[in-house]
């Protein structure tokens, strides 16, 4: 019995140390492979790719904190987990990667492992740099390498146990992580497969566009059906989904303007992803833009079942015709004060100064955390080059009450044919204190 | 993120329009011909739905006058709100993906704007504290070696232009306010910072003493910012009692 008991111990043991190690050594063959040599002589050109693709990856957004010393390191990033903090890739020799090669690059990128072979915690979104070419990663490499190197050390994360432990992402890897570089889809143009590229490899758009399990996992790098962002409150609204953020049905031309400038004839981007046009897509080619909108336009939409009662009653308070009669005249009146000068009276906004109201998907979301943000907070879309001087929202926040801003969001969610549930004065009051910073 | 407009029209009426209009462009039949006026006022609503009408300041006591202050003093401060030198989270939000270009037209622009003045906020502070505040302000303190706040602000506490603003039309808890986040490290200038310098010295009730004082007085005339020309008046080699980062010589 007791040998049983021991072999199964035994066995259980085996198989967990294989997984790790499966997990651990997850893509190393990999690395030996395409050693190239980065020479002075095809440098400048490689070193501008790479500076392109280190602004298609975003990679100073999160590797340099506000005001901070580009690529330096220090930015917090906020998790369920913990905080991570970003480090330093300036090419200092003791505080960055001066002395990383290109294949300890490569092994960070593709791997997810860092030059001393510790394993990098997923907030480093490998899961979708693993798709970037050898070519690209060295060219990004070869353009770390020129940076201004900074002397700044990297602070160590600061994450609850057990997500402290690092060795644990072993299990993690080899249930979550597959090392793959994209392959192209013979059945799509190849501009559709450059969109896939970009959106699924450095775009890393699945980071925030996905919901994330109990470890922080999401459904891959293709996974774009929408997420609350954990800690800064935004919600990054599904690509695949026609009753959220799919832009399926839209012109073109149109899903490329705001990619490129932050702002279209009925719509404009802000919170998480007015930094992203900010700090990356401004800065991409049209080609590229044009590569990304049309993948995105191709997404297998989800369709959901019609709402039933269960439903319908989950989604919010259920008001009575009474009820909802007085909220639509106090959220006018409110609408009317507020809001109308910009927004119109038959809320169909400015062209591509004012999104229009009607027919506008943020607002009718189940997830109600944009909207009341927007109102509570305000703001500008990004100025870039294709809108350098954005018209700004006022912040209301210091001017209604949450009652007042509930009347006039459930308002516009129902006025003009828009049809959603409505909000109560708790769930804006929540977002009272959601960062802005 | 905002989402697109889709006209509302019934499923069935959707499917027949994608079926017969597939090739059309997505109509932007839904916006309407609201006229927006192609101004800074207009695109610079976030600005003053806080800050006032043409940036005057509200009532509340809190939100500063943004008008009339020298030029490179509102671009440096929109500035360290954009990259955290300057701590209110609801200003790094609004200028946070702002250009540097837009930011000093956005400064410009308040600079140019001379609307009236409110008068004083009464005061509670009692007249030994005013006077306190009174001699901090015109004289200084020489043995906390504090200089007089009118050697670098001028003579009438309006500003220096374009980098050094007035002290007055301000409201007593902004002030307060400011010099408590100088002294906690939560608002820093250029390196050096000289207005720290000065905040770190201070006591608790010279802070009172100063505040109280300047939002009682009442604006002068003119109330613009000199120039560093007249700050100087006439004295040669004239320069500021500290090295302040944000003044380049």
């Amino acid at each position: 019995m007791k040998r049983i008991f021991y072999s199964l111990i035994l066995l259980v043991l085996l198989a967990v140390g294989s997984l790790a190690g499966y997990g651990y050594f997850l893509g190393d063959a990999a690395t030996a492979q395409h050693v190239q040599d980065i020479s002075p002589q095809n440098g400048s050109e490689q070193v501008l790719r790479g500076a392109y693709l280190a602004r298609a990856g975003n990679c100073m957004g999160c590797h340099t904190p506000r005001g901070g010393q580009a690529y330096a390191g220090g930015r917090v990033i906020q998790s369920e987990f913990g905080n991570f903090i970003s480090p330093n890739i300036t090419p200092d020799a003791t505080t960055g990667i001066g002395r990383w090669s290109a294949d300890d690059f490569w092994r960070a990128l593709h791997n997810g492992k860092s030059k001393d072979g510790s394993l990098l915690y997923p907030a480093f979104p490998y899961a979708n740099y693993t798709h970037v070419t050898r070519a690209d990663s060295d060219a990004l490499f070869a353009y770390f390498k020129t940076l201004t190197a900074v002397a700044k050390a990297n602070q160590p994360h600061d994450l609850r146990f057990p997500y402290s432990q690092r060795s644990l992402l072993a299990f993690w890897r080899a249930l979550y992580f597959r090392p793959a570089v994209y392959q192209a889809d013979q059945q799509h143009s190849a501009e559709w497969n450059r969109g896939a590229y970009l959106v699924n490899g450095l775009g890393h758009c699945s980071a925030c566009h996905s919901s994330r399990n109990a470890l922080g996992a999401n459904g891959g790098s293709q996974d774009l059906s929408g997420g609350e962002l954990a800690m800064i409150n935004w919600y990054a609204p599904s690509l695949v989904d026609q009753e959220e953020a799919s832009l399926a049905h839209w012109q073109a031309a149109q899903v490329q303007t705001l990619l490129k400038t932050g702002i279209s004839q009925n719509t404009a981007v802000s919170g998480a992803m007015a930094e992203v046009i900010s700090g990356s897509l401004q800065y991409l080619s049209d080609t590229d833009i044009r590569a990304m909108s049309n993948y995105l336009q191709t997404l297998p939409q989800v369709t959901k079942a019609t709402a039933n009662m269960l439903d319908k009653t989950l989604q919010g308070p259920v008001v009575g015709k009474e009820e909802m009669a007085r909220i639509m005249v106090q959220g006018a009146s409110l609408y009317k004060t507020h809001c109308s000068d910009c927004h119109g009276t038959d809320g169909r906004g400015a062209a591509a100064i004012y999104p229009a109201l009607k027919g506008n998907r943020t607002l009718q979301m189940q997830h109600v955390a944009n909207p009341v943000r927007l109102i509570l907070a305000g703001g500008f879309p990004p100025a870039t080059a294709g809108n350098p001087r954005p018209y700004g929202m006022p912040p209301f926040g210091p001017v209604l009450s949450d009652g007042e801003v509930a009347l006039v969001l459930s308002y516009v969610r129902n006025a003009w044919g828009n049809q959603a549930g409505v909000v109560t004065a708790a769930e804006v009051n929540r977002y009272r204190t959601a960062p802005l910073d | 993120m905002h989402t697109l407009n889709l006209p509302v029209i019934s499923p069935l009426a959707a499917k027949l329009a994608v079926l017969l209009f597939a090739c059309l462009p997505m109509l932007a039949a839904a916006q309407s011909t609201l006229s927006v006026p192609d101004t800074l006022e207009q695109r610079l609503k976030a600005c003053t739905s806080c800050h006032g009408k043409e940036g005057r300041a509200a009532s509340d006591g809190y939100y500063p006058r943004i008008a009339g202050k020298p030029e490179g003093y509102l671009l440096n401060q929109l500035k360290n709100f954009r990259d955290g030198k300057r701590t209110y989270p609801l200003m790094t939000y609004m200028v946070g993906n702002l250009s540097d270009a837009y930011l000093s037209e956005i400064g410009h622009y308040f600079s140019a704007q001379h609307p009236p003045y409110a008068a004083p906020q009464s005061t509670e502070a009692t007249p030994s504290m005013l006077e306190r505040g009174r001699v901090l302000v015109q004289q200084g303190d020489k043995q906390q070696k504090l200089p007089a706040c009118i050697a670098c602000h001028g003579e009438k506490m309006t500003g220096v232009a374009p980098f050094i603003p007035g002290l007055l039309g301000l409201p007593r808890d902004y002030i307060v306010a400011q010099l408590g986040a100088w002294q906690t490290g939560s608002r820093h200038a250029l390196a050096p910072d000289c207005m720290q310098q000065i905040a770190l010295k201070l006591q608790p009730q010279d802070i009172g003493a100063v505040s109280a004082w300047l939002a009682a007085q009442t604006m002068p005339a003119n109330a613009l910012a000199i120039s560093a020309k007249e700050l100087a008046n006439g004295v040669a080699n004239f320069s500021l009692p500290l090295t302040c980062g944000s003044v380049p010589k």
